[in-house]
């Protein structure tokens, strides 16, 4: 399934660097979320996009995950060449990451 | 004892109304107008160095006409970064404001000090991006700013400021600031400083966190966007809080909205650098109160930084584009022909640039091939190609390349559209606290 079913997301710009969150609806999926969302999937889920690291950072206290994503804006907001230079639309690609069902839904 | 502070603005283009919703409805103790993006200050300084009487917020005295008169009758008091470059320009704006909608008797304040060119080229700072000093910008350094904590702030409100106006300050100092005042909370109380932290940057964005830059039709849906209602925080001694907007204002507060809004621009959640805190969200909790109100307590932090941040501005490149679009079969195909006729025209011609983009708008400009991976050749599909240049004058030759595609390209291209700006590009620096100094200007305005 597609993460948007389970979760929503933002994302905020410094510099060069992204920062995309994952935010479960159902704080119940947040250990599901956690197991299946590394950084080594999300790096590989961007692809190109993200020339640098990324990081994870778990916040079960609100049942979601912050990616920062490492050299990711083309140079930076400033100076970028893209149409979003901020990479304001990022959460929106996060959103189509294929993830596997959590047990017990109608997948 | 519960001292009540709302967010006119998000951004310095924000909508006004609602603003005035929250002076007039919100039985406000403060107002707070955040306004200043990390390029905004350049711009603006640029503005000055041309007119040594502009450089503050362009909205500033639209938005001083709108909220002023409310907010003094109501004892409301303002808070704003909309100095930008020329706080004391945009002192001298609203003193003149004041005494021609005949608001006096009424004590304005301004901060600057956060303007630091003298100190960053005395101490030729490296540059966080780039590893180069600021000696290496030459003249093309346009502006230098740091940001300044709550403390200047918290003195002009001490001083009976009714109006305070600065220029750079971390955009969350900006609600902290009255907290501080309000509720003499000491400037090493790093629980207290950190948990008004994350008050304030959960309203700095204003509508982002009532709804605005949320809704997804099916998912999550929000009503009444034309009408959002901006945010007020019900802030306890304490400083846990209540997010909530005034009735019948659109949009709607909920523990998604304000959860995203929390990591919004958040990288490590344990440790938020600001000039006044270390910040530390990752004990943060909201409880759903219903209708429109959300609690959050459990913010903290430690010791603040030693050295102050500063942002950087320099000019850097100019961009030139040009778009074109195509229809119908084989759409895509002439707008790969139109790029490689721009690519061999740049090329025939002699103009150079440093950077080329190419990008298939309704494909995959957004996100890039590798994402946008389509299942079916769209309808329609937008030209855009973008190039960086060392000159104005060879920016504007790649909008034009692409205008001739016209009458020299692929069959059936339309609606073009061309421009050249200059790159105000941002980079960081660190300075010492001791080598800042705020300083404070009162201005009284008589009846």
């Amino acid at each position: 399934m597609k993460l948007r079913e389970l979760a929503h997301s933002r994302t905020g710009d410094k510099g060069n660097t992204v920062n995309i969150s994952v935010i479960a609806y159902d704080e119940k999926h947040y250990p599901w979320l956690e197991r299946h969302i590394t950084a080594a999937v999300v790096k590989n889920h961007f692809g190109d996009l993200v020339k640098g690291e990324v990081i994870r950072y778990q916040l079960p206290n609100i049942g979601a995950l912050n990616f920062v994503l490492k050299d990711a804006l083309a140079g930076g907001v400033t100076r970028s060449l893209a149409l979003d230079a901020h990479g304001k639309t990022f959460s929106s690609a996060m959103m189509a990451l294929e993830i596997p069902p959590p047990p017990g839904s109608a997948a | 004892m519960t001292l009540r502070i709302g967010s006119g603005a998000g951004y310095s283009g924000d909508r006004i109304e609602p603003a005035v919703e929250l002076a007039q409805s919100g039985r406000l103790d403060y107002l707070a107008f955040e306004c200043l993006a990390e390029r905004t200050i350049a711009i603006d300084q640029q503005k000055r160095l041309k007119n040594p009487e502009e450089g503050y917020d362009p909205l500033l005295e639209a938005r001083m006409r709108a909220v002023l008169p409310i907010c003094l009758e109501k004892g409301v008091r303002i808070i704003t970064n909309m100095g930008a470059a020329n706080p004391l320009s945009a002192l001298a704006k609203v003193a003149a404001i004041c005494r021609e909608m005949g608001l006096g008797p009424v004590r304005l304040a301004a901060v600057t000090g956060d303007e630091v060119l003298d100190q960053v080229r005395q101490q030729d700072l490296i540059l966080e991006e780039t590893g180069q000093p600021t000696s290496a910008l030459g003249s093309r350094l346009v502006s230098a700013n740091a940001y300044l904590g709550a403390a200047p702030m918290v003195d002009a409100l001490r001083q009976g400021a009714q109006v305070v106006i600065t220029g750079r300050v971390a955009d969350p100092a900006l609600f902290l600031a009255p907290m501080i005042h309000h509720f003499g909370w000491g400037m090493d109380d790093w629980a207290r400083l950190g948990q008004g932290t994350i008050i304030g940057h959960l309203l700095e964005c204003a509508g982002q966190i009532t709804g605005g830059y949320f809704a997804d039709p099916g998912y999550k849906d929000v009503a009444g966007l034309a009408r959002l209602g901006f945010p007020l925080a019900e802030v306890e001694p304490d400083g846990s809080a209540v997010i909530t907007k005034v009735d019948g204002s659109g949009g709607s507060i909920t523990l998604a909205t304000c959860k995203e809004q929390m990591l919004y621009e958040l990288h490590d959640p344990a440790a938020y650098l600001t000039p006044d805190v270390t910040a530390d969200f990752s004990g943060v909790r909201f409880t759903d109160l219903g209708a429109d109100r959300v609690g959050v307590a459990g913010g903290t932090g430690r010791a603040k930084p030693p050295t102050l941040k500063v942002c950087v501005g320099y000019v850097d490149s100019y961009i030139g584009e040009g778009q074109i679009g195509y229809a119908g079969p084989g759409a895509l195909d002439r707008a790969r022909l139109g790029a490689e006729i721009v690519r061999e025209r740049l090329a025939l011609t002699g103009v150079r640039h440093s950077e080329l983009r190419v990008d298939y708008i309704g494909l995959d400009s957004l996100h890039g091939p590798g994402l946008a991976r389509p299942a079916a050749e769209p309808y329609e599909v937008r030209l855009r190609v973008a190039g960086r240049t060392e000159t104005p004058a060879e920016a504007e030759r790649i909008g034009n390349e692409v205008e001739t595609l016209y009458t020299n390209g692929p069959a059936a291209g339309g609606g073009v559209t061309k421009g050249v700006r200059q790159v105000l590009a941002m980079a960081s620096a660190y300075l010492p606290r001791e080598a800042v100094r705020p300083e404070l200007h009162i201005k009284e305005v008589s009846r």
